[in-house]
């Protein structure tokens, strides 16, 4: 047994876990809506642009980014899972998958950042 | 979750990571140029890749969503596997129904 | 002579109603987390009650929960778990609880035996001995899971079978991957139907707590990903319904 274990719920790979599964919970939920807004389109575009005035405020702006946020990060705890579940064990690639799964997310975070 | 559910789920997974990255890239795009409904529409209007490419989109994730949903009312929430899975169903189908509205919205009318 | 310091104890009496009580213990050098119980349970609660058996490491018995964590108690040593001086030790999680620190394995085993890892022989005596590389990957594969002495840690620390009551669990589902590996094995097309149906290996989310916990640095999250591969095919090739 590891002597540097953290406390076992705070581990990587239980948080990449459950990051994974909430960011996709926040997804199933924000996904009607989304579909929604876009099926305003329906008799032409007013009512669409209509809501795309309104979004057009910084707090939408900045949940539209935590949005993305959580759509690269359910993409990349996925990643995690289907590698594990169907390559070879490798001890260290959790740990890098992990690493990686953060740094890209922030990564696409600030980019979206930037756009606004 | 059993085997059938399981396959479901991961093949509807994997076969989405290309989308959800075209996906993405359309996001950046389009908020980049800060594209009015007009010019959303005057993309999507009539193209049958557009239609082909969300068609499928919304297909796969209205099954990946479900059965995820399912999974965490299973073992969050009182419900039982059984409630869970037709709860799992109902999100399915609205999820279908306002997906493919949407498709038809953007790319028909 | 000085007397020893003393060490502060929260041990778990009763039921699930009951609740954690405090023992003052003599430190020891080299003095373990079994070391402790025992000492309480001798020389001031007689009325204590845990498990324990060959206190070196080698039976599984003695697991308990020690500052939150399932561990061996007999190979955690005070030193390293009450740093901060304290302790608390509590019975295995998920699993009924009879007494103090004294859980009911039952269920524990009873899952062993719905994900059928039960060895079904191929062939009888009256045979030649079956010849079974040692180094082919099957065996390879049933070696790296085969020391488990179901001490029931991985199952105390998996989430999953904490919020999944039908879950088979982590060692149940490692003991049936070995037996699925085992070339000499006749019992696979029912034991992979058991392990696809719900509550088996594909309500594993890969937490891997099993895992870490593992005091053989056994990777039931590995089996179990083995298993996954191998129902899926098999139910692709239609060999299981679902």
């Amino acid at each position: 047994m590891s002597a540097l274990g953290t406390k076992h719920r705070g581990s990587a790979l239980w948080l990449a876990a459950m990051i994974h599964r909430l960011s996709g919970l926040a997804l199933a939920i924000f996904l009607p809506i989304h579909f929604f807004v876009l099926g305003l389109s329906f008799h032409g575009g007013a009512k669409l642009d209509e809501f795309l005035r309104w979004s057009d405020q910084p707090l939408v702006k900045f949940a539209e980014g935590g949005l993305v946020f959580l759509l690269t990060i359910h993409l990349l705890g996925g990643l995690r899972v289907l590698v594990i579940e169907n390559f070879d064990w490798h001890d260290g690639q959790k740990r890098l998958a992990m690493f990686g799964a953060t740094v890209s997310a922030v990564v696409a975070f600030i980019f979206l950042v930037r756009m606004f | 979750m059993n085997v059938r559910l399981y396959v479901w789920q991961r093949a509807t997974a994997a076969l989405m990571v290309p989308f959800v990255l075209v996906h993405i890239a359309v996001i950046f795009y389009a908020t980049r140029q800060q594209m009015t409904a007009a010019d959303i529409l005057s993309r999507t209007h009539g193209s049958a890749a557009w239609a082909a490419f969300y068609t499928v989109f919304v297909a796969a994730v209205s099954i990946h969503a479900a059965i995820g949903v399912r999974n965490i009312l299973s073992e969050w929430s009182p419900l039982g596997h059984r409630a869970a899975g037709w709860c799992a169903v109902f999100l399915g189908i609205v999820l279908a129904l306002l997906g493919f509205h949407a498709v038809i919205a953007l790319v028909l009318t | 002579m000085s007397t020893p310091a003393q060490l502060s104890v929260s041990l778990w009496r009763g039921g699930n109603d009951g609740r954690y009580e405090s023992y003052s213990v003599p430190r020891r050098e080299s003095q373990t987390v079994l070391d402790v119980v025992t000492y309480v349970q001798r020389h001031i609660d007689q009325t204590l009650s845990y498990r324990f058996a060959c206190r070196v490491g080698m039976c599984g018995s003695c697991a308990m929960t020690v500052n939150g964590r399932p561990r061996w108690t007999c190979r955690t040593h005070v030193a390293k778990v009450a740093a901060s001086g304290s302790l608390t030790i509590g019975p295995l999680e998920n699993l009924p609880l009879i007494k103090d620190l004294a859980t009911d394995m039952a269920p524990f085993f009873e899952k062993w035996q719905q994900a059928k890892g039960v060895f079904a022989p191929s062939q009888t005596r009256a045979e030649p001995m079956a010849r079974i590389r040692p180094d082919s990957a099957p065996r390879v594969a049933a070696n790296a899971a085969i020391e488990c002495i179901n001490c029931g840690v991985c199952y105390a620390a998996c989430d999953t079978v904490r919020w999944n009551s039908g879950y088979l669990g982590p060692a149940a589902l490692n003991r049936a991957w070995t037996l699925v590996n085992d070339e000499r094995d006749a019992g696979n097309p029912s034991r992979l139907a058991a392990i696809a149906a719900s509550g088996g290996c594909h309500s594993c989310h890969s937490h891997q707590s099993c895992q870490e916990h593992c005091p053989l640095a056994l990777n039931p999250t590995a089996s179990i990903a083995g298993l996954k591969r191998r129902t899926a095919v098999a139910y692709l090739k239609g060999e299981i319904k679902a």
